[in-house]
């Protein structure tokens, strides 16, 4: 019980002003520790999709979640650390690139499966999308050629669907 | 039916729908189409004019306790709203329902910091249960139905409705208010049944106890379970403890009551607590002034807690089984699966605990000195054994009226519990009284927290409210001065207080008015409150005196410091 994990929690949302200042005041004012928080448009108008990473112990997880969920605006959460979930952050990295070392930063983002994205005499931009260790990994790497400047989006989820049996799919065994 | 109306017509209205009969405000420039439409509905909605808004605030907290009701205050923006703020803290610790209708500066200067600009979303955000900005008449009637649903229902709370000076100016055609549906997809709203396995479970570890005991808190009345409460202590025989804002939901003369428990809680509830084997908590927080030390409360018991927020589950205490659900509805699925049985041993083991406690009490000593406990019991005595509602501040004698009046009633203590807030109790007596109409309604303040609202004997004297008033006046800040002597080696830092003549002060306001220092005089000024038709006050003088049991903040419930046993030696204190 006492040791701490992360999380990582969606929360859904009604789309009105003030609702991210609600969200952000609560995790202040009940002392919450929160790692990231990413929202933006669901699929359902008027409804936002945030995906929160917080770290605690299982009573401060639980006390996060239900203290939201008290939240007139919020409409549903669900965490899902545990479940088979696509977690997913992007990254813009702003690195030294000189006529030395321009071939070997982007052999290092080539390397991980990161792309250029804006080139200039001195500097390259790398950009990453991935799992938060993939991520960590590069800029780990990078840092070796100088970092001008990085954003990070933080984590969003998304649960996988459930894989489905053959029957599911239909008796000539395709998805049509 | 749908009409042409102004946006500060739509307010009144609303109002109105809802049920309201009184409400509690002063006006300004923000709020002043709304006082202007006021004309049209005086004889629907009695508007009372307070002298600072934070009386408006704790009245309608007052009225809503008292009742039941949702109470209803009014401000106008920037100071005036903030003025407010007391009090909704004030309800928002203690679940009450208020919906505070608050005038905004037009949207055209919304973020200029124009004149009497303050954002008053962002300052209640945290201490209301939801708050409205109205920018826009066609959300003006939404807004303040939601609010009131949102107030009322579920675990109930203050909700605030900022509305800008310019929506109450315009006019709006096809206002229905009845047709509007309130439309809260998050929202979980009130008489949530709880899930059957947990009824099963808490039923289980209920009947297999041996040392049970039930904590019993406001959400028991708030639900109006009271009577299951006591089908469920009688049919187990299980002893009933409240918390401070659970006074009142279990009558204190019961055989089976154990009166309250905590910091000043009775020292036989404290025992018991602490050495139960399962612990029934039923629309209780189970906050820090009731447990103590948290890891160190209760520690031989398996907790279950009945509950309508999930978010006490499991909050300060592990809790073994939580049951999620409206109160009355969770007891009434419960009761059938409870056995019948007596616990011979565990109530014989209280009794005794009981006694030990009754042999030092402050009441068993002689003394002539007036105190407080004295004038709280005398109280009790002349209002037939505890029919009336009392009203009180925060501090010692807070700790002694809820000691020392038995209190049989439901929704009889009204009481700042979760905030402490000093000047609670004259504004909040006005409100209850003016709910409660012609019943007896008490104020017990100490001089301190008396003094930050006195300023409502204007309002008590223009709306002839026929408040009894009593102030216990000992010249300090009693109870900060009682952490002094334990914890600060009686460095009396900022806790004498230079009082007024509080007579005088009745007096310039046209309330008759005695002061009391002898115990012998105690009956006849309480007699003399009664018989006067209207307000009366008494100022009663006491020498410092402390509350005990006490339980330093921050240690066990086991640590309890205990009155010195007369006439005998005693390493306590």
């Amino acid at each position: 019980m006492k040791f701490n994990s992360k999380h990582t929690i969606i929360a859904w949302m009604e789309d009105k002003p003030g609702v991210l200042n609600r969200v952000a005041g609560l995790f202040r004012r009940r002392n919450f520790n929160i790692e990231s928080l990413t929202v933006g448009h669901s699929e359902t108008p008027g409804i936002s999709r945030m995906t929160f990473v917080a770290s605690g112990s299982q009573r401060e997880l639980s006390q996060i979640q239900t203290q939201l969920d008290k939240l007139i605006n919020i409409t549903r959460i669900q965490d899902v650390t545990d479940e088979p979930a696509l977690v997913r952050e992007l990254a813009l990295i702003k690195v030294e690139a000189t006529g030395e070392n321009r071939h070997e930063v982007v052999q290092m983002a080539e390397l991980h499966r990161a792309e250029i994205v804006d080139v200039t005499i001195d500097s390259l931009v790398v950009q990453i999308v991935g799992r938060e260790d993939r991520v960590n990994a590069l800029v780990e790497n990078l840092r070796h050629f100088g970092i001008i400047e990085m954003v990070r989006t933080g984590a969003v989820a998304m649960t996988r669907s459930r894989l489905k049996t053959v029957e599911e799919f239909g008796s000539n065994g395709t998805n049509q | 039916m749908s009409r042409t109306v102004f946006g500060a017509q739509i307010i009144w209205e609303a109002l109105i729908a809802e049920g309201v009969d009184v409400c509690f405000g002063m006006p300004g420039g923000a709020i002043l189409p709304t006082y202007d439409a006021l004309a049209k509905y005086e004889y629907q909605i009695h508007h009372v004019l307070v002298t600072h808004e934070q009386g408006a605030s704790h009245m309608a907290d007052g009225y809503a306790r008292a009742t039941g009701r949702v109470g209803v205050c009014i401000a106008t923006s920037g100071p005036g709203a903030i003025n407010l703020m007391t009090g909704l803290a004030t309800a928002q610790m203690d679940s009450v329902p208020i919906v505070a209708i608050t005038g905004q500066v037009p949207v055209s200067l919304l973020g200029k910091d124009g004149f009497q600009e303050a954002d008053i979303q962002g300052v209640s955000l945290p201490i209301t249960k939801h708050n409205y900005l109205v920018t826009n008449i066609e959300e003006l009637g939404p807004a303040i139905k939601e609010a009131f649903y949102i107030a009322r229902t579920g675990r109930p709370g203050p909700v605030l409705v900022d509305v800008t000076k310019d929506v109450q100016q315009t006019l709006m055609e096809g206002f229905d208010y009845d047709a509007i549906e309130v439309n809260l997809p998050g929202y979980i709203s009130n008489k949530m049944e709880a899930d059957p396995k947990d009824i099963a479970r808490a039923a289980r570890l209920i009947n297999e106890s041996e040392r049970p005991v039930i904590v019993a808190g406001q959400g028991v009345s708030i639900a109006h379970a009271e009577a299951e409460l006591r089908v469920l202590a009688e049919k187990a025989n299980i002893p009933v403890a409240t918390s401070l804002l659970g006074i009142g939901t279990f009558p204190t003369t019961h055989p089976l009551s154990i009166s309250w428990g905590g910091m000043h809680g009775e020292a036989y509830c404290n025992h018991a607590l602490q050495e139960c084997d399962v612990l029934i908590a039923v629309g209780a927080r189970l906050d820090d002034r009731l447990t103590g030390k948290f890891d160190t409360f209760a520690p031989k018991a398996r907790i279950v807690h009945f509950d309508i927020d999930p978010a006490e589950m499991g909050k300060n205490l592990t809790i073994d089984t939580p049951v999620v659900g409206d109160a009355l509805l969770s007891l009434r699925s419960l009761l059938p699966q409870i056995e019948s049985t007596s616990h011979p041993d565990w109530l014989e083991q209280i009794e005794e605990w009981k006694r030990d406690s009754k042999e030092i009490d402050i009441l068993e000593q002689e003394t002539d000195d007036l105190n407080a406990p004295f004038i709280v019991r005398s109280l009790w005595h002349m209002t037939n054994g505890g029919d009336a509602t009392i009203v009180t501040d925060v501090g010692q004698h807070q700790m002694w009226e809820a000691q020392y009046f038995n209190h049989t009633k439901k929704r009889s203590l009204l009481t700042s519990g979760g905030l402490g807030t000093m000047g609670y109790a004259l504004p909040a007596a006005i409100g209850a009284q003016m709910g409660l109409k012609s019943e007896e309604v008490w104020v017990m303040a100490g001089d301190g927290g008396f003094q930050m609202t006195m300023i409502e004997l204007k309002t008590v004297r223009e709306q002839n409210v026929p408040v009894k008033i009593t102030i216990i006046n000992n010249s300090f800040l009693g109870m900060v001065q009682q952490w002094q002597d334990v914890f600060y080696e009686k460095r009396y830092s900022g806790t004498p207080l230079m009082n007024p003549d509080f007579v005088k002060i009745a007096e310039a306001y046209g309330i008759p008015a005695r002061m009391v220092d002898k115990k012998e005089d105690v009956e006849d000024a309480i007699r003399e409150a009664q018989e006067t038709d209207g307000p009366f006050l008494i100022e009663f003088r006491v020498p410092t005196e402390h509350v005990y049991p006490m339980v330093p903040a921050g240690k066990s419930n086991s640590e309890m410091i205990r009155r010195k046993r007369p006439l005998l030696p005693t390493d306590e204190e």
